[in-house]
């Protein structure tokens, strides 16, 4: 039997800024949703229509209880099958797309938000992601987290205060090409190196701003697909891990989470050798010291080569974050749908002065958790 | 669309969320923090088929699922960093004021760390593998802030 496939048949950004306080996170889906239908033409009848809409939204960053009730008006998901993924963004495109593969619908449309500056401080919201006896009592956060994951790897990889003021340099000069991304200004590494210590050894600069944004994307049956585009993205390869619960209990610098969703997705794509498969890597690096560590968990990079790779110039090699990525500004829970977003746009040859040239196999990354402890991997093909 | 967007007659709610909550902590976590807080003594629990110490203790291992909850063991109160950082924001979920030291730390006897902090040591001084021993709080605490701070040895 054939095997069924799901197409990305139009994707809308939000432009990421820092503080929308004066757009609702309802408004932005909306004119995401009529962008998108301006480029795909779908409608919602009962016939043909949207089947499903899955949203993407986190209830404390809302400041509400069960935050898909609030947009899912304006996403049209009344009187059709409406979900809500309170995971990270490209979660929700895998969801739809095995939605799809199920049978169960022919088009979906997947809608995430999230605006981070609508609360006081977004570690006291990641606090709360931990247990109240042994995390939270202990003031465990993302960043000082993140910040003992990165120490350990800099020392394993290698990787020096100078080779992470390059990374977030590169990622600006790359975000000034990205009319979405929050922080387009060019940095000087110096600037970066002379910002001050967040939490050791992780600067200011290396951490990503606050940003608040919405991602759409239309999903359907490879039947179907070219009703919608002439263009269609396919989805080949997809998977997730979720690494030990208590940080104690993982290998911080190992990858295992990561190299699991990226060993799982290539097989379902068929890629063999990963760090020949892809034009465009789309990495979520929330933090400047991630994009090494999550390219060697891609196998981009050989194990505790991070260091080096960055001085040979490996990430603008390998065609990693065109977009700026996730250190140019992303809400946390949909930098990883923005990182789809923008490997369509590559793939569909849209990507404007940030376009790699001809480029046909694309992968996005995200990483959520404290210190990434839930990896999610998503290939893309034109 | 920033530049253009109308920012007239637009209203901020300015909202807060609180509510105060219960939390059990179940059986394994209630021994572990019970005995933490009144008789000042570090549990972990041994998976029989692994041979490894878990600490904070769990009912199962996730390595082979071999329910572990009722082998416990009693940790030395001294161990060593594995990992640490500085933490130099200030925020309302933080325990201790900024700048303060945030470790991995592996009690002896246990074969996870886990995170506290470390007071009376110049961060600068501070290496993986330094040993550092638990300072209990010196009034009851329901959480694992019933081991206040470490401290080198
Ligand atoms: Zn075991």
């Amino acid at each position: 039997m054939k095997k069924k496939r799901v197409a990305v048949c139009a994707v809308s950004q939000r432009r990421n800024e820092s503080d929308l306080w004066y757009e609702r996170f309802q408004g932005m889906l909306l004119d995401l949703l009529e962008d998108l239908r301006k480029q795909a033409g779908f409608h919602f009848e009962e016939e043909g229509g949207v089947d499903m809409v899955v949203s993407c939204s986190d209830d404390i960053f809302d400041a509400r209880t069960i935050s898909d009730g609030g947009v899912t008006d304006v996403l049209g998901a009344h009187f059709r099958a409406e979900e809500k993924i309170a995971q990270e963004g490209l979660n929700a495109v895998a969801y739809g797309a095995s939605v799809i593969l199920s049978g169960h619908a022919d088009l979906v449309l997947v809608m995430g938000h999230c605006k981070e500056s609508q609360g006081e401080s977004r570690n006291r919201i990641t606090n709360l992601g931990f247990d109240p006896f042994y995390g939270r009592a202990v003031g465990l956060d993302f960043t000082n987290t993140c910040a003992l994951q990165a120490r350990q790897y800099m020392t394993s990889s290698n990787v020096s205060d100078r080779d992470l003021a390059g990374v977030v340099a590169r990622a600006r000069r790359c975000g000034g090409n990205n009319p979405f991304a929050n922080a387009r200004q060019p940095v000087d590494p110096g600037k970066v190196m002379a910002s001050p210590m967040l939490c050791d050894p992780i600067r200011r600069l290396h951490a990503w701003p606050v940003s608040d944004g919405a991602v759409g994307m239309l999903l359907a049956s490879e039947e179907r697909a070219g009703e919608f585009t002439d263009k269609p993205v396919w989805i080949t390869g997809f998977s997730n891990c979720m690494d030990s619960y208590f940080l104690g209990d993982r290998n911080l610098v190992g990858n295992f989470a990561l190299r699991k969703a990226a060993g799982r997705a290539c097989a379902r794509a068929g890629i063999a050798n990963p760090a020949e498969a892809f034009d465009v890597v789309e990495l979520t690096d929330a933090f400047a010291y991630q994009q090494p560590l999550w390219l060697e968990g891609l196998g981009l990079c050989g194990e505790g080569r991070g260091g080096e790779f960055l001085r040979e110039g490996g990430p603008g090699k390998c065609g990693v974050n065109p977009s700026g990525g996730m250190l140019c500004g992303n809400p946390m829970m949909i930098a990883g749908l923005y990182r789809a977003a923008e490997s369509v746009l590559q793939l569909r040859g849209e990507a404007g002065k940030r376009q790699v040239k001809g480029a046909s196999c694309a992968l996005a990354h995200s990483s959520s958790g404290p210190a990434g402890q839930f990896q999610s991997v998503l290939i893309l093909e034109a | 669309m920033d530049g253009g967007a109308d920012k007239e007659h637009c209203f901020v709610v300015e909202a807060r969320m609180a509510l105060p909550n219960e939390y059990f902590a179940g059986r394994t976590g209630s021994r572990f923090l019970t005995a933490l807080r009144d008789e000042k003594r570090i549990l972990g629990v041994r998976c029989p088929s692994c041979g490894m110490t878990f600490v904070p203790p769990r009912e199962y291992c996730e390595r082979c699922w071999s329910k572990i909850a009722e082998n416990w063991v009693e940790l030395e109160k001294e161990g060593e960093i594995v990992a640490h950082t500085v933490v130099r924001y200030e925020d309302r979920h933080l325990p201790k004021k900024p700048p303060y030291i945030l470790a991995l730390i592996q009690l002896k006897g246990a074969d996870t760390p886990f995170p506290h902090i470390v007071e009376g040591v110049d961060p600068a001084y501070v290496f993986p593998g330094m040993a550092v021993r638990a300072v209990f709080a010196k009034v009851p605490v329901n959480t694992l802030m019933g081991i206040d701070h470490f401290e080198p040895l």
